[in-house]
Order: structure tokens, then sequence, then C-alpha cells
């Protein structure tokens, strides 16, 4: 078990995209590797449509919120999120964007168009996890990037597969979701 | 595997309450406090299917309101069982009658009031501060720092609350309630205690001049409570030496406490200037008063939202906080700020870090929502009326400029007999078409409707009847016949209910067939002019709700035909996150993501560019 691990990441979108569930999914597995975790999250009516930002913290850590340029990532399933929270970010920080490439000084930043693939498969309402796979995928190539995340691929599989064990097709939908964003490249 | 379970800040809350045998939970929702009761409702069905289940199970309830909420736990423990009402800090207004009432009498079970506030605000109407509240109503109350130390807290509560027989005040704030932990659960229990009311009127119907001698005893109690090591603040790093020559001490409280302990280990001020952590606000601790006083030349208070640990430790000369304006009065404490404010109490360097301030998406109605068809019924049937509302998710028709006025709950029907009083002997009288959601009529909306119809004031009232309390996660209405834990209840049904208030016109429609929609609210406008109060209650359930499913029509496809020439008039006045300008081509499209299909806006568009295109 690792235990010096500390890891600080942003995940943010607007209501209905399920900012809320990958941020659990994530937590999940943090649990599962025996790291201490802390999350926080929007609630009420910004769920209504208005941008939504979760900050999670993985390893030891008092307070549930995240100080600008202490994020270690950012996972935005809106492009339209990077100015607004890009500011949480260390300087040799990760992003993770859900749109098409720009211009960025974050060192480690990669695109996705999550829409069309979620769209692709049939599942518009999955771009949070195809958004994850994708994130999962880029940040497991540790000898490219020098970037990982503290959980792997096979570790979100595994909380998908405990919490949606009773909800079969959910859970099919939801594999197939982010195995797409995974197997991107 | 790991036993260690996520918890949020409110389940951590409600878990506290099973495991240390709580018997009655009431609540009415409201962000941040909602998921405590839905908690409570999870962790108990897991209880119950357990080898050691209880004896009896508990009663676990969503009130009217929360004054009803307040006074049925209140009850509870009076007579002799553990119980909590939990509510967000505009919810303990609504209670706060009872609440001064019950500070006096005190309980017999351990009674906990759970007041979730919210400095931001993120969700709410005020920024206000509970333990204010408490400390009006002289009970003790506990500020805790994450969802563990809430958890833990309710333990501590508890037993405060049955030493001394007294109401205790456990409030949490947004960033407790919605933040997420690792936590131990620990085993919940039931303490197999039976309903005992011991009959006593001096104390349970106390008149005037006992309430004097219980105010007396109350005062008694405080100052026992102020010496109580349990709850007395703690120094959170003992290891600590001053260099500096002058003493200076950090005292925070809360989620501040969080974020100080993070910061001042960052800025390697832990070896440094002691941290002391207030777990009880209020009554603060007569010793701890002292040290700081006598120990310290310099004190530096932390905590949301108002000074009340500050205001207690009352030497002017030595104390920072929010009266001088060393700590910010307006607004939510980020960690930044923190930072900024330690920095330069101990005159170490540190940038300043802030992050620029980018307006985010606003929040608007779900598309295919059905309060939005309402309210674009309204606007066509009221042209230039004065539309009051209320507070729930249709609060956002201020988006489609259909709401004038949100004040508090049920303040819609009120405010509309306002403006009808004040508007009455001008020659010109505007048209006034309140709006209010199924479960704020039923929390605060009757009262003003018996006075409206008392008063004959001319007004139209649309009942938005999505058949749930949608903003807070679709918890039941007394409409609903549903409990808590989804146990069929009793119904009252609104229509009979509008009819006993007096209401003479009171018809029924739903807003997605628009077509008839729009004529009838135009008759009760026409109505209400002539008469007094009409009521038209806006039947269709809410697109989220899950329990209603079955009850959603079938979706259907819409397209926008060649003949639309971008006017804007469906984005300006109908708001659907769907109906997306596209502004190369100068032309309305449908974002296929977005759309749920409701198919109101084909009748929306004043150039039939919007067309249907047959089942989903």
């Amino acid at each position: 078990m690792n235990n010096s691990i500390q890891q600080q990441i942003v995940i943010s979108g607007v209501g209905g995209q399920g900012v809320l569930f990958v941020t659990r999914l994530l937590a999940e597995a943090a649990i599962n590797k025996g790291f201490p975790v802390f999350t926080s999250e929007t609630h009420g009516m910004a769920q209504r449509g208005g941008t939504v930002v979760s900050h999670l913290k993985v390893g030891d850590f008092f307070s549930p919120l995240i100080r600008p340029f202490q994020a270690d990532g950012l996972l935005a399933l809106k492009a339209e999120n990077l100015p607004q929270h890009g500011d949480y970010l260390k300087p040799d920080a990760w992003a993770v964007i859900n749109g098409p490439s720009q211009a960025s000084e974050i060192s480690a930043i990669f695109f996705a168009d999550a829409d069309a693939l979620a769209q692709k498969i049939g599942n518009p309402k999955s771009v949070n996890l195809v958004l994850l796979g994708f994130a999962l995928s880029k940040l497991s190539q540790t000898v490219e990037n020098r970037k990982s995340l503290f959980c792997s691929f096979e570790n979100i599989k595994a909380v998908l597969e405990k919490r949606l064990t009773d909800k079969k097709k959910m859970l099919e939908a939801s594999l197939e979701a982010i195995e797409t964003g995974f197997n991107k490249f | 595997m790991n036993i260690r379970q996520l918890m949020l800040g409110n389940e951590a809350i409600a878990r506290g309450l099973l495991e240390n045998g709580c018997a009655i939970a009431t609540s009415y929702p409201g962000t941040p406090a909602s998921e405590i009761l839905s908690s409570v409702v999870s962790f108990e069905k897991l209880f119950s299917g357990d080898q050691k289940k209880p004896s009896a199970p508990m009663h676990i309830q969503w009130a009217v309101n929360e004054k009803i909420a307040f006074e049925i736990a209140y009850a509870g423990s009076m007579t002799g069982l553990r119980a909590a009402v939990s509510m967000k800090q505009v919810g303990l207004n609504v209670a706060s009658d009872p609440l001064m009432s019950a500070a006096y009498i005190g309980t017999k079970g351990g009674f906990l009031v759970i007041s979730a506030d919210d400095p931001g605000p993120h969700s709410s109407q005020t920024e206000q501060d509970s333990r204010l509240m408490a400390m009006m109503a002289k009970i003790p109350v506990l500020d805790p720092d994450s969802p563990a130390q809430a958890k833990d807290m309710v333990a501590m509560a508890y037993e405060l609350s049955e030493t001394f027989e007294i109401p205790v005040m456990l409030r949490p704030t947004t960033r407790v309630c919605h933040a997420r932990q690792d936590i131990l659960p620990a085993e919940m229990i039931s303490l197999d205690r039976i309903a005992d009311f011991q009959k006593d009127p001096a104390r349970w119907a106390a008149t005037p001049k006992f309430r004097y001698l219980m105010h007396k005893e109350l005062e008694k109690k405080l100052g026992a409570i102020s010496e109580l090591m349990q709850t007395a603040p703690l120094l959170l790093n003992p290891e600590t030496s001053q260099v500096s020559a002058k003493r200076k001490a950090v005292v925070v409280s809360g989620v501040a406490a969080a974020h100080a302990k993070e910061i001042m280990k960052a800025l390697d001020l832990w070896e440094m200037i002691p941290l002391y952590q207030v777990l009880q606000p209020y009554p603060l601790h007569s010793e701890f008063i002292s040290l700081m006083i006598n120990g310290y030349d310099e004190i530096l208070v932390i905590e949301e939202t108002t000074g009340v640990i500050e205001m207690q430790i009352a030497d002017r000369n030595r104390v920072k906080g929010k009266l001088d304006g060393t700590v910010p009065k307006v607004g939510e404490l980020l960690p930044e700020m923190i930072q900024d404010i330690i920095s330069k109490f101990t005159e170490i360097k540190s940038d300043p870090v802030r992050l620029p301030s980018v307006p985010g998406r606003r929040p608007t109605l779900c598309a295919g929502c059905p309060h939005r068809a309402s309210f674009f019924a309204i606007k066509k049937a009221a042209k230039k009326g004065i539309y009051t509302s209320d507070i729930g998710c249709y609060t956002l028709g201020l988006n489609l400029g259909a709401v004038d006025t949100v004040l508090s709950m049920g303040a819609a029907i009120s405010q509309a007999a306002g403006f009808y009083h004040a508007y009455k002997h001008q020659e010109k009288r505007p048209d006034i078409v309140a709006t209010i959601g199924d479960s704020t009529f039923f929390h605060a909306g009757i009262p003003g409707l018996v006075d409206a119809v008392v008063q004959n004031v001319r007004f139209v009232l649309v009942i938005l009847d999505n058949r749930t309390t949608a903003m807070t996660g679709n918890q039941p209405t007394p409409d609903t016949g549903i409990g808590a834990g989804g146990e069929p209840l009793e119904r009252v049904d609104i229509p009979s209910l509008v009819q006993g208030c007096g209401v003479k016109f009171c018809k029924q429609g739903d807003p997605y067939q628009l077509n008839e929609f729009i004529p009838l609210v135009k008759e009760a406008v026409a109505y209400s002019r002539e008469h007094g109060p009409a009521v038209v209650i806006a039947r269709h359930p809410c697109l989220i709700d899950r329990f209603r499913k079955d009850e959603q029509h079938q979706p259907i496809l819409v397209e926008i035909t060649d003949s639309c020439d971008g006017c804007g008039y469906c984005i300006q006045h109908f708001e659907c996150p769907a109906l997306v300008m596209d502004e190369g081509e100068e032309r309305v499209q449908v974002d296929p993501i977005l759309c749920n299909g409701c198919g109101v806006c084909v009748h929306v568009c004043p150039k039939d560019s919007i067309k249907l295109n047959g089942e989903w």
C-alpha cells in the first residue's frame, strides 16, 4: 500500500453531466486502495444545468477544498470550464478535456470529443464515463508523460461492477462507455 | 477489503443518529441538509434487516414544514426517546417559534436540532449563521469540521442533551454536508426505550411566571455547559513554541478549522503558532476565554459566517476577526482566503492566491420541464402582469422573465396580496400572477391563500404541481401518498384543499398541452379581474422524478424547418437549453443530447418553424 500518495483533482462540468458520479467512482477506487479520501461537491440549484465542480483529494488532507495552483489534475466535461478551473492547477499538472484540441499552457493536456464518442455508442448521456476512460488511458502511460492517476482502469471497472451489480443493463452500458474512452487510441 | 466507507457529510450525520439510538427523525428538505433524512431511511433499512434488529422501528418522516418537523421530534424526546430534526438554515427560521420555547422547557430524551448553514450562499436566500439562533435560544451548538467529526458530534450532542435536559444544535455547513470522506462506521444500536411521557403541566405547559424560573434554570445549565471538559476547545498543535515577540494564537471552528490545519502545515506555521479548534462555539468555554485574554497578545478568530466565537472573547484590543475587518463578514471563507489571513496575521510571506472570477453557466430549468411551459403560458395570458414567485426549481422562471419576486417560502401568495392592495385604488391595476410549487404550497402557502380569500384578493395563483419536491432531490409531498421510506400513506389532494380554503375558481390543466393551457390561464386572469382569487393547478410530473417514470408522456421528435430565420423568439421567451442558436447559419437547432422530447416548443415558434417529426 502506497501511503505517501497525495493527489488533488478538480472535476468540472455542468449540472446533469454526471460530475458527481465520476467523482464518486474515483473516491471509491481510492478507498479500495486504502487511501484516505475527501471530496467536495456541488448540490442544489446549480445542478439544474449550472456549472458544477467537484474537488477530490486522495492522501492525507484535512480540508475538502483545493486551493488555487495546488491541483495535480483537471477533468473537464465541458471545454468551456478550462479558463474557469484551469487556475486550480499546479505548473506541472495534467488536464483531460472534453472538446477539440486548443492551445494551452498546461504541459500535459489531452483532448477528446467525448460527446461524439458517446453518441456513436448510442449512449449520449455517458459522456462522463467516456472521458473518464480516456483519462485513465492517458494517465497510465507513465513513460510517455510521467503523469499517473492514483488508480487504474481496472480499479474503476471494479468499482462500477460493485456499484451496479444489481443493474446489469446499466453496468453493461457503463462498461461500454468507459472502454470506448479508454480504447480511443 | 477495506471496511471504511465513503460517506457524504449528511450520510455521516445520519449514521451518527443510528449509532446513538435515535428513535424519531423528521425533516423538511432543503439544500444542503436534504440527504440527512434520506440517509437515515437507508441506514435504518440496513439496521432492520440486521440480526440485532431494534425492538421497535424508528419513526422517520418528511413533515409539511420545519416547524411541524421540529414539534413532532421534540414531543418524541419529551417521552424519553432520542429524537432529531434536520433542516437548512432558513428552515430554522420557520421552526424558530418552537425552538425558543423548547430551550426553556428542555427535554427528557436527547434532542438534536440539525441546522445546515450555507455560506456562499450556494443554494439559499441568505448566509445566516444558525449559531446565532442557538445563542438567541440559549442552547449549546456544535460546529463540525468534516463528515467524520459531524458523526462523532452526534454522540457528543446526545450526551450533552440528556445530561442537561436541553436541546442541542449541530451546525454543519455546505462544505461538511456535501463533502465525502472515508469513514469507519460503528455499530448501529437500539436503546430499547419505550415512550413514557411523565405529566408535569408546570413544566410542559408552563405559564409566564414559571417561564421566568425556567429562564433562570437555563442560564444555570449554560454556565455548567461552558465548563464541560468533553466539548472544550482543543489545542491542535501542543508542540508549538512561540518564537515571535508577540504571543499570538489562531482560533478556528467548523470547516475553517479543516482549511486552517492544512494551511498552517503548508506554511510551516504548525510548530510556531498555537491553533485552537472550538467544538462548541456557544456557550464558549469560560476557561478558554480566560486563557485567550490572559495568555495572548493577539488572537485571530476564523469562523463562518458571523463572529460568534469572536463576540464572546470580547477584548477588542486583542481579538482580530470579523468585527475589525481582518476576516471578511460576507461570503464563504475559501481556503485561499484563510491562507491570506493567516499569513498576514503571522507576518510571513505568502503570495495571495485568488481564482479569477469567471462567470460560470447559470442554472436553468431542465429541457422538457413542465414549469417552462407554465411560465410561457402565464406570460401569454397576463402580458404586463406582476409575477410573484417562490422557493424551488421554478425560481429559475426568472430566466424567462416570468418571475419578478422571490422572498421566502409561501410569500408568492402573500406578496401577490400585498401588490393587489397597493394597486387596488389605481385606475390601471396590473394583473397579478403568483407561482408556487406543490410542496411549497403545502409548506407555507395555505395560510396566505386563506387570507387572500378573506380579503378577496384579485389575483391568479398557479400551483406548479409536478408531484414532488424537485429541487432538493424529489422528496414526496403530502399529495404523493408515499412516506420517506417509500411506504404508502394517506393523501391530501390539492384541489380539495384549495376549495377548502374558499377559492371559487379552481381548475386543473396539463401545461404540456399548451394549446389548452394558455386559454385556461387566460380564463383565470379574466375571472380574477372581476371576481377574486383564481387558482390554476398546472399538473405534470417532474421529468427527473424516477418514481413517476411511468407517468411521463411518449417523447416527441421535433425538427426545425427551413423557414426558421433565426429571430431568436424561442430562445428568449422559452429558454430551453435544447434550443440552440447556430450563429453561423443564423437559425435555431435542436440539441439531440439535451432534448427530452416534450414537444411543447412546437407551440412556441411564432412562425411555425418548429414541427413534429414523429415519435422518438
